[in-house]
């Protein structure tokens, strides 16, 4: 039962797997802080439009499981509704997979930095807007930085909660390494133990997680405003 | 710059209707002319019917109980807070409702507050530039030779790399000075700048602002510092529940108030 040798027989397609997990990872990441500043920067905005739209994204699809999100881009939109993004099928369903995930970790950065926002003292906005920068500007070069040094741990939080919300990219079809595991242990051919190949998969998520969680916890310390 | 000088005849004064036709016309009227101005808060009326004039190079000490409207009215001449009636000038334009008009307007006004409020993410020098780099556009080198002149001048030169959380409350508060003055204001707006500080601290601001009056700033101040107010102010106004209870000079507000409001205020704090 404790037989490891079948993950090392398909350990290059379960390096792949998580090749692709990693891939995923790292652009939802960076499209997910994007959209997330600037759903905060809509929630904060002195604009009733985008204050409604920002309120109403993120209620909307924070309350909504991530499984139908991924389903809706990769089946309702992708599938259905035939917009794509390249030729290649898998290269569609990757960024389908991204901008699901993205759209839906956004909504959690966007109420994280909104809480970093909040302990921003009032008066270095009133400093900043009484020096003549625009809203945009104060907020750009003012807020948002003093905003994202104090939550840069709730955030490392969740980075890591989306990267281990790339497995359930599988339900959109993108080949990451949780749909590289069960596609495998589908095979008839496949013969070793499940949990060998749980427990691998596993110390991968470990070897990804683990240095990301210190780093944020490092940065934070490193970036404190001192007030 | 003494009271002896005289000055206008407060009392009376010209109306705000000439003053305002004679800035747009010259560019040399009065630079600040708060006309019945009104502000609430939901039901708070907190400012009734404010008129004020102030001119060129004029320094204005505004002094009165707490809760009166000082701050407000500070707030209200750069449009951190929007007024409900009346209207503000600044060197005869009406600063515009929203916008990057605004903005440009707002650079005009310079503040000082209480509590500093320098940018806590930017040592000293950058909190300097910002304001000249990225609202007037100008080059970083210039801003930052400019910076460090200022800084120079209230003292805190050598600080110019630290952060505001390094610095003590008084070379804060200069900073704050310094980086106001990088916007080259036409008028500069003190609330309380002195009232957050240890009392060891307020002389080295206090001498920073005479300073700038006697080179002719146009200064609107909110404190209750006499000495200051003797010292660099032509004009002490006195509010009191929203309103403006009297004008009077340095000298005969303190000695000798008009009103029975001021006499009792006064003997409240004078007697600390
Ligand atoms: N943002 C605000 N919201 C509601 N009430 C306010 C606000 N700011 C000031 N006030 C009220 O307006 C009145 C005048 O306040 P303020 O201008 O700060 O007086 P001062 O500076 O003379 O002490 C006070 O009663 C105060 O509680
Ligand atoms: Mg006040």
């Amino acid at each position: 039962m404790f037989d490891f040798s079948a993950f090392f027989d398909h350990f290059d397609e379960i390096l792949q797997g998580f090749w692709a997990t990693i891939r995923l990872a790292a652009a939802s990441a960076v499209l997910s802080l994007i959209i997330g500043t600037l759903l905060a920067s809509f929630r904060v905005s002195p604009v009733p439009v985008l204050r409604s739209f920002g309120a109403g994204y993120v209620n909307v699809v924070r309350n909504t499981p991530l499984t139908l999100v991924l389903l809706l881009c990769a089946q309702g939109l992708n599938d259905t509704l035939h917009l794509t993004f390249s030729e290649s099928s898998s290269t569609t369903y990757y960024w389908w997979a991204v901008l699901g995930l993205s759209g839906y970790t956004g909504a959690f950065v966007c109420e994280t930095l909104r809480s970093g926002i909040n302990t921003v003292p009032l008066g270095q906005a009133e400093a900043a807007r009484s020096i003549g920068l625009t809203f945009t500007q104060s907020l750009r070069m003012v807020i948002l930085p003093q905003a994202f040094r104090s939550v840069i741990a709730p955030m490392g939080s969740i980075l890591i909660a989306m990267i281990k919300n790339t497995t359930v990219a599988a339900a959109a079809s993108y080949a990451e390494v949780a749909l590289v595991s069960k596609t495998l242990l589908d095979a008839p051919t496949f013969t070793g133990g499940a949990i060998p190949l749980f427990i691998g998969v596993a110390v991968g998520f470990m070897i990804l997680i683990l240095p990301t969680g210190f780093f944020f916890g490092w940065l934070a310390k490193r970036m404190a405003v001192a007030r | 710059m003494t009271d002896s000088e005289g000055g206008p005849d407060l009392t009376k004064g010209e109306g705000p209707e000439d003053a305002i036709t004679q800035a747009a016309a010259t560019g040399t009227g009065p630079l600040v002319v708060v006309e019945h101005v009104h502000k609430h808060f939901g039901e708070l009326h907190v400012l009734k019917d404010i008129n004020l004039t102030v001119d060129r190079g004029e320094v204005v000490v505004v002094i009165g109980p707490s809760g009166g409207g000082k701050s407000t009215l500070c707030r209200s001449i750069n449009r951190l807070e929007p007024i409900d009636g009346g209207r503000i000038l600044v060197d005869g334009k009406e600063l515009p409702k929203e916008g990057k008009e605004l903005a440009r307007l707002r650079a005009d006004v310079g503040m000082v507050f209480q509590s500093f409020n320098l940018f806590a993410h930017k040592t000293i020098l950058e909190n300097v530039t910002l304001g000249p780099v990225k609202v007037r556009k100008q080059g970083k080198q210039e801003s930052e030779k400019h910076a460090m002149e200022l800084l120079e001048r209230v003292g805190i030169a050598n600080q110019a790399a630290k952060y505001p959380a390094q610095l003590s409350g008084g070379q804060q508060q200069r900073a704050a000075i310094a980086r106001s003055l990088a916007m080259k204001p036409k008028v500069m707006l003190f609330d309380e700048p002195t009232s957050a500080l240890d009392p060891e601290m307020v002389n080295e601001v206090l001498d920073v602002m005479t300073g700038l009056a006697r080179e002719g700033m146009t200064m609107i101040v909110v404190t209750h510092e006499m000495g200051f107010a003797r010292r660099a102010a032509q004009k002490v106004v006195f509010m009191a529940d929203g309103q403006i209870v009297e004008e009077n000079t340095p000298d005969e507000f303190f000695t000798n108030a008009r009103t029975d409001r001021a006499k009792d205020f006064l003997s409240k704090i004078l007697t600390h």
